[in-house]
């Protein structure tokens, strides 16, 4: 329903009395609204919907679900096996 | 539930009058050409629906090619109208392994005009010609009234020389050829919507627009495995390879993570929610050769300057005839479309 | 490389997640994701041809696009059709048609109609043309809710008094709550939409989990989340719990977003709302506050007297409540395509049957 994209603050500015910012996706630069998480500081994420900075990304809690599944993954390599219990093989063809 | 009892509300079915979408390269550009233009100029040459013709004329074979360009901005990143008409013809006549050697070129100039801009235009285009070793022999320039079109539009016709015998077109797939993209996708159509207003982009992609017809040579000096070619323009790849699939009745499976998209090109098409593989591309190629082939034609043109990105992204199938899909990442298939009309940020 | 964006993308972790689903469930499940950005990520990666069988995945009403009524379309192509009228839109919408036409043909008949990436750009062009009327299509859910609900405090703020709204806001809880008391409700499971929590929080889905006893989890977009999100609802399934989890820690905080929540009463308020295909809902939509009516583009042009009827049986209102499949419905691929829309669902490229059109038309 509504789109929402990962983009880092490059700049922070005033635009006719509204804080605004720079966000950077990839190399692409586009400009949102940061009325909405007014506390955010250069460098850090935010999530962007329709023009409109909506969170603030928790690095802590989007590494904390990445790590816990990668840890499984981990595991699983480790005894040989991929994830549904068969021996690893061309991992290319995927 | 019986749902076959279901009515749905009224469609709009036939439009009287034309829509953007008709020109954008997808499902109505090719129903306008199926019921309006083919059955009246129907031809065998036509009806190959190609992007250019291929006449037998007096022991030479000839590829003949016309396109029409009206580019919104005039002036985008990387590159203008002018350098995007020459390129954009000597590609196509050179798709089917032809050598591109002359064009004419036409001008719609609106009244008022900036009289600066069109010279820059044309030294644009005089740079892309000799670029792509082509020469502009013979031209012609109309002025409109103020708002009787949009600046400037600019026709180019090209004609090539096939230095060979091969039949290099859509219909041509074989079972087990190896699909190879020149380079990166979506950096054309992206250099133009990034261009717009009213997107907030703050930075522009750059367009890729550039003469693929040295590539192209390049390729059939190491083999003649070549069975079609084709610079995916508006529409996309996507567009490209369902015409592929369709003309030679097979299927095309493409392979997830393998299409290449610059990263700042990818971040555009994110925050818009639109899919590289349907945005048009200005200076790529996709060619379907055969497997023994594919590595040494790879080779080659990683060795160019316009296909040091190729890759295989796909291959040619038996099932699914006339359909392309892509094995997603997580081993599921899914269908490639062609696109209904221009491409639209999604926002919502 | 896209942070955020393509960690979650991760094959070999979604492989994983997938794996553990596999091993916890036992029984069928029918587990509704209401956003149509979620039915997106699953029909674009095929995350349901991967699910073990006993999972079934139907697809909610979550896309603004498709539930928007054919009134208020009807009533965006009367505006855009008027000679002195910028009409402004997200892109999606230009294509759904009204009763007779969409708002490419508005446009292609000399109507001035113009895609924005925010509600903030339909302001700057307001203040670029003066002598204009700038009307901007405020759709959507509770995501989109404080951008456009900005857009007017600011023209409030700035005296742009030839801007104003064409509002057609939906609400998600009402709407899970009619498909919940529906006799042929099947869904036993929710994936929340994890943008809309971003803004509303979760508080509001305490008091559904409980009436309904249906789990429901707030979650992402990409693969990793969806298939986390799936993972959860199973699990509590599986373990007889019906509780409000949160899988998209990284974005949705308990509380939402308290400074949109702000702006969004002081603009708008709660009122019925018609969803198309499914029908009026009570307090499920917003609507300009009387304080703030002269930025509402119904009041402004006098658009009440345009009343449509919402066709009395339509399937993509079947389809949005989940109790039938896309590919199911007997014009699906024939009469019904993504060219030749029959329903808002096939109309919307986040649409359920535009998602099935599009990636899944083999068996």
């Amino acid at each position: 329903m509504c789109l929402g994209i990962p983009g880092k603050v490059v700049e922070i500015f005033d635009e006719n009395g509204l804080i605004m910012g720079n966000i950077d996706y990839a190399g692409t630069i586009n400009k949102a609204c940061l009325e909405y998480v007014s506390d955010i500081e250069v460098g850090q994420y935010t999530v962007v919907h329709a023009g409109f900075g909506i969170s603030i990304i928790d690095e802590d809690e989007a590494m904390k679900t990445y790590e816990t599944w990668g840890e499984f993954v981990k595991a699983s390599a480790e005894e040989g096996l991929d994830i549904f219990g068969n021996p690893l093989k061309d991992k290319n063809i995927e | 539930m019986n749902i076959e009892n279901l009515t749905c509300p009224l469609p709009i079915m036939d439009h009287d009058t034309i829509q953007l979408a008709h020109g954008a390269g997808g499902k109505l550009s090719s129903d306008l050409i199926d019921t309006l233009f083919l059955p009246r100029f129907s031809n065998k040459t036509l009806e190959a629906m190609e992007d250019q013709a291929v006449l037998d004329f007096q022991g030479e074979r000839l590829s003949f090619s016309t396109d029409t360009f009206v580019v919104d901005p005039i002036f985008f990143p990387g590159g203008n109208i002018g350098e995007l008409a020459i390129n954009g013809t000597v590609n196509d006549v050179a798709m089917c392994g032809a050598e591109p050697l002359y064009l004419s070129v036409a001008f719609i100039l609106e009244e008022g005009f900036p009289m600066e801009d069109l010279h820059q235009i044309l030294i644009s285009m005089e740079n892309a010609a000799n670029n792509a070793g082509v020469t502009i022999v013979t031209g012609d320039t109309k002025v409109v009234n103020k708002g009787s079109c949009d600046k400037i539009f600019i026709n180019t016709t090209g004609i090539g020389v096939l230095n060979h015998d091969l039949n290099i077109s859509s219909g041509n797939l074989q079972i087990g050829d190896r699909i190879i993209v020149s380079g990166t996708l979506a950096d054309h159509g992206m250099a133009v919507m990034t261009s717009r207003k009213g997107l907030s982009f703050q930075t522009q992609v750059k367009s890729d627009t550039a003469p693929l017809n040295g590539l192209v040579k390049n390729m059939l000096n190491v083999s003649h495995g070549i069975h079609s070619m084709r610079d995916p323009t508006r529409g996309g790849a996507a567009t490209t390879l369902n015409e592929f699939a369709k003309s030679s009745q097979v299927g095309i499976s493409l392979i997830d993570n393998t299409i290449p998209v610059k990263p700042n090109v990818k971040g555009a098409c994110e925050v818009l929610g639109i899919d590289p593989l349907y945005v048009a591309n200005e200076g790529k190629l996709i060619a379907v050769v055969t497997e023994n082939d594919a590595p040494i034609i790879l080779e080659t043109m990683k060795n160019h300057e316009f296909g040091k990105d190729a890759v295989i992204i796909g291959e040619v199938v038996a099932e699914h005839p006339g359909i392309v899909t892509m094995k997603t990442s997580l081993g599921a298939n899914r269908i490639v479309d062609m696109p209904v009309g221009e491409q639209l940020p999604r926002i919502c | 490389m896209m942070k955020y964006l393509d960690e979650f993308r991760d094959p070999e972790i979604a492989k994983q997640i997938l794996s553990e689903i596999h091993k916890t469930v036992t029984r069928p499940w029918v587990i509704m994701e209401i956003c149509g950005g979620q039915t997106h990520s699953i029909i674009r990666n095929g995350i349901d041809q991967v699910l073990p069988k006993e999972i079934e995945l139907v697809h909610g009403p979550g896309c603004p696009v498709c539930v928007t009524p054919l009134e208020i379309i009807d009533k965006a192509i009367e505006i855009a059709g008027r000679p002195n009228v910028i009409f402004t839109s997200f892109g999606d919408m230009l294509r759904v048609p009204g009763s007779n036409k969409d708002l490419f043909m508005v446009k292609s008949e000399g109507g001035d109609v113009r895609t924005v990436y925010s509600p903030l750009e339909a302001l700057t062009i307001a203040k670029e043309n003066p002598d204009k009327e700038i009307v901007f299509f405020a759709v959507g859910f509770e995501t989109t809710a404080p951008g456009n609900a900005m857009a007017i405090h600011q023209a409030a703020k700035e005296g742009i008094i030839n801007f104003s709204e064409l509002v057609s806001h939906v609400l998600v809880p009402p709407a899970m709550e009619v498909l919940l008391s529906s006799p042929e409700n099947r869904v036993q499971g929710y994936l929340a939409a994890g943008h809309v929590c971003t803004v509303m929080g979760l508080d509001e889905y305490d008091p559904i989990a409980k009436k309904y006893s249906v789990p429901i989890v707030a979650t992402g977009f990409e693969p990793i989340d969806v298939l986390e999100g799936i993972f959860m609802v199973v699990k509590q399934l599986e373990e007889n719990r019906h509780e409000v989890e949160n899988q998209y820690l990284r974005s949705v905080q308990k509380e939402g977003n308290r400074t949109a929540q702000e702006l969004i009463a002081e603009i708008y308020e709660v009122s019925n709302r018609k969803w198309r295909g499914i029908g009026e809902i009570p307090m499920s939509g917003l609507t300009v506050r009387e304080k703030y009516k002269s930025f509402n583009a119904e009041e402004k042009f006098s658009v009440d007297d345009i009343q449509t009827e919402e066709p009395e049986l339509c399937i993509s209102g079947v389809i949005l409540q989940g109790l039938n499949k896309p590919n199911e419905c007997p014009a699906f691929g024939k009469e019904c395509t993504p060219t030749t829309p029959l329903g808002a669902t096939m109309v919307s490229s986040e649409g359920a049957c535009s998602a099935y059109y599009k990636y899944q038309r083999i068996d």
